[in-house]
């Protein structure tokens, strides 16, 4: 068989950069495949699937030597709307990519730009609906829809064009646990069913492998650094060297001192052999120590029967209550629309609670405004985009100060402090445009640090993260936290982040609170993170194959035994 | 934005004609509405456009709060012209009749009622029209029978993904609105002008910038899904005309080209009762 | 079509009308004037205009302000639509001129960039606005002037301010990283 993707010797040098981006790269992905792409970001995993697409070097410029081909075609001499015939991508971004009006119109754009007729429209637009699904949803309007239908919907608006290959870049970057596990069992369902090639860019590996791949390929400084099955690469090195993160339950194997055999089929824990390693790991979980019980201190913030709704008679959250302690780093976890934004908006000031009340330090705060409450509770968004208002670092760091009238000599001397702490002082005359993602991350948090907050709420701290910017943010909340006393609270529905980084997690399931309890007992049980749309740690997996009854205690051991691991460095 | 027109699905005949009839309904009744000033064919369109209204079913709690507001505008309106050229009338219809005196130089005239009375009848010949349009029409037909009327299909495309992607927008400007109070931005009447103009760009600086990164993403999207490849392109959303929609076509042109005649048959555009 | 009009400019009206119309009704009280406010949009439209050209600038004026005005207001005033495309054109113009996107918006840049944008805004709403509310809606001249001198206060403050602003900013954006280097 003829492979359908070939790089030969392939490089590629964005016009706007020094070094190329793609060096010698020599791949082959045959029909009916499915391959999963790693990297860490900047490895130029993103820049291999946009020369499948086209998008290098039409929309992204630059030089490219060696040869490309994609189903007997060069890209770069097709250009992106013949191979467009080919290659069907979903993008990331699901709301960048839904442009119709409805998911019907979304569905069809392809083939209005192809001058189908309206009537054979109809008909391929509902087959293809039928497919991923969405049938039901073809005249509703992209407001209407959840994170994981959009992405349906791009789906269906790529395969409307019988495409061969589909490519999916970062396809779990917004959705939650359970909904990206629908996502990866329906890619493997439309790859089976349909005879498709597919080409998935990830760095979340665990959850991809919830389903079989054929082959993995770890991109590293523009390099193809490993291309193996997943049982072979899960027994090597490579992808803790290259900064990917590992599934769980082969790090705590690891820990345990296993060494991880092809042979055992490690890609999945239901089906892995754990014969030879259950003893080890027993040995590891009665030898290793649990973490300490953090002292109840003063509570910092306490929410008290808190109903809100938008429209009377709809609640949006109904009788929130629980307490965050001074000093405390704290989760709140549920699904997509669960809430959670909204009790953050509260806390805030952005809307008043229809009923029950918000004590900071016991204090009533319901009286004070957004802007007062801005003093003292420090709001963090997603996307910093959408955060910084000014061009240069220190102005947008200087911003609330100067607002409050601070005279510009203490404003100096804060900024330039609260810079050194988020380690941005070497940047401090630069533009904001010239700093990575994870670099403006830290500018707005810079921009709340400067205010001196008790309390900082950060609305998804590490969306879209590799695993090494994840860590680089993450530890420097927790040195915040530890050194500088700020309670921490986190709106996710990461489960490394809320298992690795925080002691408690507050969980929301349809505008109520389910569950506040340890996040290793949260993601071992059942039934909770079922009703909030997480997952269940494979951690849990783990210990049950191996005879281990305490399945959150080995998680919580696991935890701590990272922990120290990380501090040492 | 609770008091924005949005459509709402409804059954009636104005709902199921083609996107195109009531575009071109739309445009002619307008064009037709500002430059006649025939007293006689403004008080029949204004009879036609209420019928019209209450044929599509649509309700107050729709247009009631944008109807209020363009009624407070329109006195507004009314009133400042008197204020600005009481005379206005007599220099129209060429005659003065003094009704009463009200202070100063201001005199209430015949010709002035007469002349504002027009102006009025000229709003409420095109509001109904304007707000039964938005109401009625599937914002998804919309680029499709604009590129029906003869006008290029970018351009109707600019205006469905203005439609797609003003609720996000407006979504986004609102949690970064929000973002910039709780950082200390007030936007409230204390602050001085330029201050509050500063703060405005606090807002409006990163909503812009982050729409930049937006026109990346969908025009990449667009372009991978294969948009501009061809002179022309298809529309789901688009509706066949039918029967009915020849009806109202035929209807509105000769009624538009009747009005036009009748208003112009004495060489102005005015009607003048008082000749 | 001609190649200066691609894909990217029709996303650029899309979204450019987009914001036009959100902020359609956000506007900051005039308070010099009663009855009048400094209209937020003004800034989109000049920035638009200044950075994408006379094309994209005037559809977004035109777009934006008659759909703007038909969802919010339920009505269309055509007589004070067109003179969106007007100040549009006029700004967009002479867009490569400002060296926005290199990043070099210099003083000169700026006076120049004012001084258009004060040029083809009287004639936008001091020449084109009442002439076409006298042609169109039979007006009283002297009311509609009189709005006209009002409007044109209001709109070349916020282009000359949150219009510079934005174009300033962007321009100090568009400095390459490969120009800067690390301080201790």
């Amino acid at each position: 068989m003829n492979p359908i993707i070939e790089f030969q010797n392939y490089s590629f040098k964005y016009r706007s950069q020094q070094e190329p981006t793609l060096r010698d790269i020599n791949l082959k992905i045959y029909p009916g495949e499915k391959v999963l792409i790693v990297g860490p970001s900047g490895s130029g995993k993103s820049t291999l699937a946009s020369c499948l697409n086209g998008l290098v070097p039409f929309s992204y410029p630059g030089e490219n030597s060696g040869t490309l081909t994609v189903g007997g075609k060069d890209p770069a001499k097709t250009g992106i709307f013949g191979m467009s015939k080919t290659v069907g991508t979903v993008l990331q971004d699901t709301d960048g990519q839904f442009i119709g009006m409805t998911v019907a119109e979304d569905v069809a754009f392809a083939l209005e730009n192809d001058c189908v007729p309206q009537d054979q429209m109809f008909d391929l637009v509902d087959q293809v609906a039928q497919v991923v699904d969405i049938k039901n949803l073809l005249h509703h309007v992209p407001t209407e829809l959840s994170g994981g239908q959009k992405q349906r919907v791009s789906m269906a608006g790529v395969m409307v064009d019988d495409v061969d290959i589909l490519l999916f870049d970062e396809p779990l970057a917004n959705l939650d646990p359970a909904t990206g596990k629908r996502a990866i069992d329906l890619i493997d369902r439309i790859q089976k069913e349909k005879k498709k090639t597919v080409v998935i860019i990830e760095h979340r590996l665990e959850d991809v492998l919830y389903r079989d791949v054929d082959r993995i390929i770890v991109v590293g400084e523009g390099r193809i650094v490993a291309d193996e099955t997943p049982d072979k690469l899960l027994s090597t090195n490579v992808l803790a060297e290259q900064g990917i993160r590992e599934p769980l339950y082969i790090t705590a194997l690891k820990h345990a001192g296993c060494v991880i055999d092809e042979k055992s089929h490690p890609s999945h824990i239901e089906s892995m052999d754990l014969q030879p390693y259950k003893e080890s790991l027993k040995t590891w979980f009665e030898n290793v120590a649990l973490p300490e019980k953090k002292k109840e201190t003063e509570a910092a913030l306490e929410i008290l029967n808190l109903d809100f709704s938008y429209v009377t008679g709809n609640p949006v959250l109904s009788g929130i209550h629980f307490r965050i302690n001074r000093g405390e780093m704290l989760s709140i976890v549920g699904k997509n629309g669960a809430g959670k934004s909204t009790l953050s908006g509260l806390i805030c000031g952005f809307n008043n609670p229809d009923r029950g009340q918000i004590l900071l330090r016991g204090e009533d705060i319901g009286s004070k405004s957004i802007k007062e409450r801005g003093e003292i509770i420090g709001l963090v968004m997603q996307n910093p985009n959408q955060m910084i208002s000014k061009p240069m670092i220190f102005d947008e760091v200087a911003l609330g100060l100067r607002v409050r009238g601070v005279p510009e000599e203490e404003v100096k001397e804060r900024v330039f402090e609260t810079l050194k702490i988020c380690g941005l002082y070497p940047f401090r005359n630069w533009p904001v445009s010239a700093l990575s993602f994870g670099q403006k991350k830290r500018v707005t948090i810079a921009s709340i640090l400067v205010m001196n907050p008790e309390v900082l709420i950060l609305d998804e701290p590490t969306a879209g993260q590799d695993y090494h910017h994840y860590t680089e943010i993450m530890e420097f909340l927790k040195e915040l936290n530890e050194k500088q006393g700020i309670t921490i609270l986190m709106i996710t529905h990461d489960m490394h982040l809320m298992l690795e980084y925080t002691d408690r997690a507050i969980v929301i399931a349809d505008g109520k609170l389910i569950a506040d309890d340890t996040p290793a007992r949260v993601l071992t049980d059942e039934a909770t993170a079922d009703r909030a749309y997480l997952k269940k740690t494979s951690l849990y997996d783990l210990a049950v194959r191996c005879g281990i009854e305490d399945a959150s205690g080995l998680t919580e051991r696991f935890i701590h035994y990272e922990r120290q691991v990380r501090s040492r460095g | 934005m609770a008091r924005l027109l949005t459509y709402a699905e409804k059954d009636t005949w104005i709902h199921r004609l083609s996107g195109v009839t009531k575009m071109i309904f739309f445009l002619l009744w307008s064009i037709v509405g500002m430059i006649t000033y025939d007293t006689r064919v403004l008080v029949v369109m204004l009879l036609i456009s209420l019928v019209v209204f209450k044929i599509s079913k649509t309700e107050w709690k729709q247009v009631g709060t944008v109807f209020l507001f363009i009624l407070f505008f329109l006195v507004f309106n009314l009133v400042v012209i008197f204020l600005f050229s009481p005379y206005e009338g007599e220099k129209i219809y060429g005659q003065r009749t003094d009704l009463f005196h009200l202070f100063g130089n201001y005199y209430v005239t015949k010709e002035q009622l007469f002349y504002e009375l027009n102006i009025m009848l000229k709003y409420f010949t095109v509001i109904p029209v304007v707000l039964m349009f938005m109401v009625t029409t599937n914002p998804s037909e919309f680029a499709a029978s604009l590129n029906r009327i003869g006008i290029s299909y970018n351009v109707g495309y600019s205006i469905a993904i203005a439609l797609r992607y003003v609720p996000d927008v407006q979504a986004d400007f609102t949690k970064i609105r929000h973002a910039q109070e709780a950082r200390g931005i007030e936007m409230s009447k204390k602050a001085s002008l330029f201050n509050r103009l500063k703060s405005m760009a606090a807002i409006i600086f990163p909503l812009i910038f982050s729409s930049m990164d937006r026109i990346d993403v969908v025009s990449n999207a667009m372009e991978l899904r294969g948009f501009g490849k061809n002179k022309k392109r298809t529309w789901y959303a688009g509706r066949p005309l039918k029967r009915n929609d020849y009806f109202v076509l035929i209807f509105v042109v000769v009624f538009c080209a009747a009005a036009l005649i009748i208003t112009f048959l004495d060489g102005s555009r005015f009607y003048n009762p008082f000749s | 079509m001609k190649k200066s009009f691609g894909i990217k400019e029709v996303v650029a009206i899309g979204i450019g009308t987009a914001l036009f119309i959100v902020l359609t009704n956000v506007q900051v009280p005039f308070p010099v004037v009663p009855n009048t406010s400094l209209q937020s949009r003004v800034a989109i439209l000049t920035f638009f205009s200044a950075i994408y050209g006379p094309v994209v600038g005037a559809a977004i004026g035109l777009i934006g302000h008659a759909l703007g005005d038909a969802l919010f207001y339920g009505s269309i005033w055509w007589s004070w639509v067109i003179p969106e495309a007007v100040f549009a054109i006029g700004v967009g113009i002479l867009s490569k001129k400002y060296g926005i996107k290199e990043g070099n918006f210099t003083a000169k840049k700026i006076v120049m960039f004012n001084v258009v944008q004060v040029i083809f805004n009287v004639l936008a709403w001091v020449v084109a606005a009442p002439v076409l509310d006298i042609l169109i809606y039979a007006e009283p001249a002297k009311k509609v002037f009189a709005q006209g001198a009002l409007s044109v206060i209001g709109n070349i403050l916020v282009a000359g301010i949150l219009g510079t602003l934005l174009c300033a900013a962007y321009s100090k954006l568009s400095v390459k990283s490969s120009s800067l280097s690390k301080e201790a």
